[in-house]
């Protein structure tokens, strides 16, 4: 990432961090990354989108094992990444932690986790944000 | 005195580890003699995606998640550490942000060797009991460096801890602490360096036993108590031989040190090390216990602590966070070229 881009990684860290999404006070239907407007209620959801914080629960629809890593995920390869329905319901890609990939299964229950996502080099600043790992506490 | 204590606490250990086997095997020494003089058989290693941040956010969380303070009502955060990641941008900053208590928020890093994280503490108690604060929360967590063939290879692990330090529904009542500081070289990083030096046998005697004997030594004077008094006992674990041998020094018994010595099977955390100590006796501690805790970080000084368990650990839901006994079984072995890459030491500057 580019000097440019710390202050649009800044401007996400509410939702890299803490998973705050929204939802729309008309049809309260739930987003996540959150949307200025409702894509369904439109004009009615003007100035009714409310935050929200989901809780990180959710569990694998789909996923795939990542051989070949695009810059800075290089020396993790192997790894899964998959597609994360979360019980407020939306759907959000992340990569799992703390798993063998043989043991990653579709329909397995995942919690977030804070985890370093990239940093820029020797020098550059550090990216931190979710991952999913199976859940610890039941 | 206004009484102050733990409210809450929680701790992080990386799922991965190193056999102390494969590390002697691949420098060429005798597993048995490292094992058999170091007492440390495995240690927690850090995926890259790990470091002191995401250690010590994990660990506030999880102490978030077994009390139900807001966590816009922590007025301060403090992470001691030898390991932050950035030599400048505090790590409280994300821990800070990470667990909602920003921004009205007092947050500053803290390095003392293996024991910023009980200065933390110390920190964190004077804030509660001058009310600044209203909950303080003190972090200690390392992701030690070792340089490669050295003998802290063998120990140097990650992982950490967090306390809520408050003056309501006290969990446990801090009632005395003390501190011992000399300026002795035994261990030490440069600016800029990647790896620790240090004294060899000096971190022994004029080091780790003169600190952690005097201080406590003070601590029980102070309180007008001894060894049988504490029903658990935690010291610095820099290795698996050292807090034994201290604990015998001071009359302090094997069994008074048992729960709360992880060193043999996650090596040394550094800032955690005291501190996850603490918390695996908290996860099994009653109503009552005495616990006695004695930090020691090089360069050199101890903290120690003088705690008593009170009744309201039992509402406590220990369970709504892992217990450090759990966070020690789930773990992926890995092999000594994996953790090179993991741990950087293949790199070029």
């Amino acid at each position: 990432m580019a000097d440019g881009a710390v202050p649009r990684f800044w401007r996400e860290i509410p939702q890299r961090y803490n998973l705050i999404g929204n939802q729309c006070g008309s049809c309260m239907e739930i987003y996540f990354p959150p949307r200025e407007s409702c894509p369904y209620c439109r004009r009615k959801s003007m100035g009714k989108m409310k935050e929200l914080k989901l809780k990180g629960h959710g569990e694998v629809l789909t996923y795939t094992i990542i051989y070949t890593a695009p810059e800075h995920f290089e020396g993790q390869t192997p790894y899964p990444i998959a597609i994360i329905k979360l019980d407020e319901g939306p759907k959000i890609t992340a990569q799992i932690v703390d798993c063998e990939i043989d043991d990653v299964k579709i329909g397995m229950r995942v919690q977030s986790t804070f985890r370093k996502i990239q940093e820029d080099g020797y020098i550059g600043a550090i990216y931190y944000g979710y991952k999913f790992k199976p859940v610890e506490v039941k | 005195m206004k009484e102050v204590g733990i409210i809450s606490y929680g701790g992080h250990i990386p799922r991965l580890r190193i056999r102390s086997s494969d590390i002697a095997n691949a420098w060429g020494k005798n597993p048995e003699t490292i094992t058999g003089g170091l007492g440390v058989f495995e240690k927690s290693v850090p995926s890259p995606d790990q470091d002191v941040a995401t250690i010590s956010v994990e660990a506030a969380r999880a102490a978030l998640a077994r009390c139900n303070i807001a966590p816009k009502d922590v007025g301060a955060i403090y992470v001691g550490s030898e390991s932050h990641p950035y030599a400048v941008k505090p790590t409280g900053t994300i821990v800070g942000e990470a667990i909602g208590a920003t921004p009205i928020l007092k947050v500053a890093d803290y390095e003392f060797a293996c024991k910023a994280g009980t200065a933390a503490i110390q920190t964190c108690m004077a804030l509660v009991k001058s009310e600044m604060v209203r909950y303080g929360i003190a972090i200690g967590a390392d992701t030690s460096q070792a340089a490669p063939g050295d003998a802290l290879e063998y120990a140097a692990s990650a992982g950490g801890a967090a306390f809520i330090i408050g003056r309501e529904k006290i969990i446990a009542n801090i009632n005395e602490t003390c501190s011992f500081t000399t300026d002795t070289p035994d261990f030490w990083r440069r600016e800029g360096r990647k790896y620790p030096a240090h004294g060899g046998r000096f971190t022994g005697a004029p080091a780790y036993f003169r600190h952690i004997m005097s201080n406590a030594q003070n601590l029980m004077n102070s309180v007008n108590s001894k060894p049988d008094d504490y029903d658990y006992a935690v010291f610095h674990q820099p290795n698996g031989k050292f807090p034994l041998r201290v604990a015998k020094m001071l009359g302090f018994t094997p069994d008074q040190v048992k729960q709360g010595l992880l060193c043999p099977i996650i090596g040394n955390t550094y800032s955690g090390s005291s501190m996850l100590g603490l918390a695996s006796v908290l996860d099994v501690a009653k109503p009552g216990n005495r616990i006695f805790v004695t930090s020691y970080g090089s360069g050199a000084g101890s903290d120690a602590f003088d705690i008593t368990v009170t009744k309201n650990i039992k509402e406590l839901p220990r369970e709504k966070a892992p217990l450090v006994s759990e966070l020690i079984e789930k773990k992926q072995y890995i092999d000594y070229s994996t953790y090179a890459k993991y741990r950087d030491l293949l790199y070029e500057d």
